[in-house]
């Protein structure tokens, strides 16, 4: 079986929004959308499940809170409990407050930098990766909207002509 | 229009009628001579005070010493204390020897335990307790009266920002912040009345105002050009009435808006609300020293102001959404969604940490230097309060930060309505803190005075505020953001 994918180009995003609600509607799977620029409602027109990196985020916050608390707890308390000018270095209850400025900073730190690599690999976004791009305009002032072709190939191309596209085109994909 | 439910109206009157009893049990169990607080203290804790450390009890005696007033802990009796606690017991009498001659004397007498003496002192130690005692209901009445007055500023304040800020998610809302901005004038009536009542010498709430304690104390002569009764009742005065007449002209401005022709109302409403937040930001900080800092007239704090500010201004946002939840589950704000709820949510959430922030701000400067004459402060409290203190950071910190971090829970009512309990009796706990160890020292209890002043005020602010609601329709016409707070949705 051939692999084909129809390439349905718009030139305006309020069109490319009633394109994905129609194609919705009729029940043909949008493979891919790309679009110059964030299209607000699109994730959600197009059924995408909400993304989960909020999560993530939150407990690589707890990991840095817990980093930071057992690094001055061994550094401070426990390792070489010093007295530096009069703090107290008994427990680490007692001179906590000296310890929390650490803490924020690295629960802050972990969380966004994990949470930023995190989205790097999910998004497979690296240096030197191949663009995916499948028509430079659409990095430009078009939108382009991927379809997998199943059925009659001429029905298609009129519906996706009817929904507002500038352009239809079939693709073999490998 | 909104209509007061009458079940609602009888609720606030219940809690109005059983304040005052609690406030008026409050005032007539108080103690009126040293004997009923030797009988008190002979009940309930005078055996502990021989049993606890030494350190309290020497910080105990020379409090009653110094002068016979609590306030006499900020300043040297602290500073003995503290070094008592780090040195032994030993060291506590040549400690306070070296500070004050009457010092030396009565510590000479602590130790010797010659009886005429040591019966004095503890004539001046129940004078001491009296005072706390006898200041308790006035303390308690004022937490609670500053509590919901300062409630209705931060949402004043809520409300000139938003004004400011063109914001256009918020004008559904303006008519429920204008509502319980109602409570700013009776509120701050009630609240001059009790200054006055203070400059009167009715009470020992602000130990300045004391001509006795001045007396003897050379700090807060040095503080008399600024902490001087007439000169407190006129800035008081001029701050109070400044916040009321913005309030009363951004309502009558907002009414006019519905039924004119063009936007002048608006925009006049526009300028009235930064010329306001100028002078607010102002006079907010002066009042939160003259009506909380001076509580404490030896102690003082650069970001107090703010911090006071953060306090009332979540507490403000809170009663917002409680308002707005309340009147949309009687279903009359038609235009109010999940949205709205979310940004006020995101508003708690946030002036939370910024709280927490500028709390811990405080808190750590003075701990880390730990000077004697800043950190006695934190000492009382955290001796005599550790319980409110801490707690109310858990409160006000803690689990707002965990229960509205969530976006979907951010939408849910109940939640909303759960972390907003929670933040409202933190910051009540707050001001609790920031006055009652001044007042009352290590006295405190919340109980009924407490909860009768506090039941008092809220069913006084259900009144005000709902009453307000019905005077004018609950959506601003003509606003010329209100199609687009209409249609928000985040």
């Amino acid at each position: 079986m051939s692999n084909k994918v129809i390439h349905a180009i718009y030139n305006d995003d309020d069109i490319l929004m009633d394109a994905v609600k129609a194609t919705r509607a009729a029940h043909h799977h949008i493979e891919e959308v790309y679009t110059p620029f964030p299209v607000h409602g699109l994730d959600k027109a197009m059924g995408l499940a909400p993304t989960r990196i909020a999560i993530a985020s939150f407990l690589y916050g707890l990991v840095g809170l817990s980093v930071a608390a057992s690094l001055m707890n061994y550094v401070m308390i426990v390792d070489w409990p010093q007295d530096i000018g009069g703090k107290p270095s008994f427990s680490f209850i007692d001179n906590m407050p000296a310890f929390v400025p650490i803490m924020f900073e690295l629960t802050v730190f972990f969380a966004a930098h994990l949470m930023v690599i995190t989205f790097y690999l999910r998004s497979r976004l690296w240096p030197f990766k191949a663009a995916e791009n499948p028509d430079v305009r659409t990095t430009d002032d078009h939108f382009l909207m991927e379809v997998a072709l199943h059925g009659n190939e001429d029905d298609l191309i009129s519906f996706f002509k009817n929904t507002g596209a500038v352009e239809v085109k079939v693709i073999d994909k490998h | 229009m909104y209509t007061f439910s009458s079940k609602l109206k009888t609720f606030a009157f219940v809690m109005m009628a059983l304040g005052l009893v609690g406030i008026a049990f409050g005032f007539l169990t108080a103690p009126k001579t040293i004997e009923d607080v030797e009988k008190i203290l002979a009940d309930s804790h005078h055996g502990g005070h021989h049993t606890e450390a030494v350190a309290h009890e020497s910080h105990e005696e020379h409090a009653a010493v110094a002068t016979h007033h609590e306030e006499a802990k900020t300043e040297t009796v602290v500073a003995d204390s503290l070094k008592a606690e780090n040195d032994t017991v030993a060291a506590a009498a040549p400690v306070a020897a070296d500070h004050h001659d009457n010092h030396k004397a009565e510590a000479a007498h602590g130790h010797d335990h010659a009886g005429a003496d040591a019966h004095a002192e503890h004539q001046e130690h129940l004078e001491h307790v009296l005072h706390q005692l006898q200041n308790k209901p006035w303390a308690a009445l004022y937490v609670a009266c500053i509590f919901f007055m300062l409630i209705s500023v931060g949402v004043l304040a809520f409300y000139a920002i938003q004004w400011a800020a063109q914001a256009g998610w918020s004008p559904v809302l303006f008519r429920v912040m204008e509502g319980i901005t109602s409570y700013l004038l009776p509120g701050s009536i009630i609240f001059f009345i009790l200054l006055v009542a203070s400059g009167m010498h009715l009470n020992h709430l602000f130990v300045w105002m004391d001509p006795e304690v001045v007396k003897h104390d050379e700090l807060i002569q040095g503080k008399q050009g600024f902490l001087n009764v007439p000169f407190f009742l006129i800035r008081a005065a001029i701050f109070l009435a400044g916040w009321n007449l913005y309030r009363y002209f951004s309502r009558k401005n907002s009414i006019a808006q519905d039924n004119a022709n063009d936007d002048s109302f608006y925009k006049k409403n526009f300028k009235l609300a930064a010329g306001f937040l100028v002078f607010f930001i102002v006079t907010e900080s002066i009042a939160s020293w003259d009506w909380i800092m001076s509580v404490d007239p030896h102690w003082y704090s650069t970001l107090f102001g703010w911090y006071v500010f953060a306090s009332f201004f979540v507490s403000g946002i809170t009663t917002i959404a409680f308002v707005t939840l309340y009147l949309k589950s009687k279903g009359y704000l038609e235009h109010v969604n999940t949205s709205h709820i979310h940004d006020l949510a995101k508003f708690m959430f946030g002036i939370s940490v910024f709280w927490t922030y500028l709390w811990f701000s405080q808190f750590m400067l003075m701990w880390y230097s730990n000077i004697p004459e800043e950190v006695t402060y934190f000492i009382t409290r955290i001796e005599n309060y550790k319980l409110p203190f801490f707690g109310m950071l858990a409160l006000n910190f803690v689990f707002p930060i965990l229960i509205l971090i969530n976006t979907d829970f951010k939408r849910l009512s109940w939640v909303v309505v759960m972390a907003g309990l929670l933040i409202l009796t933190g910051h009540y706990i707050d001001f609790f803190n920031m006055i009652m160890p001044a007042t009352v020292g290590d006295q405190w209890f919340i109980g009924v005075s407490e909860i009768g002043s506090l039941m008092f005020f809220f069913g006084l602010f259900i009144v005000v505020v709902f009453t307000a609601l019905t005077k004018a329709p609950l959506l601003a016409k003509r606003n010329p953001l209100i199609e687009e707070s209409k249609h928000f949705h985040y």
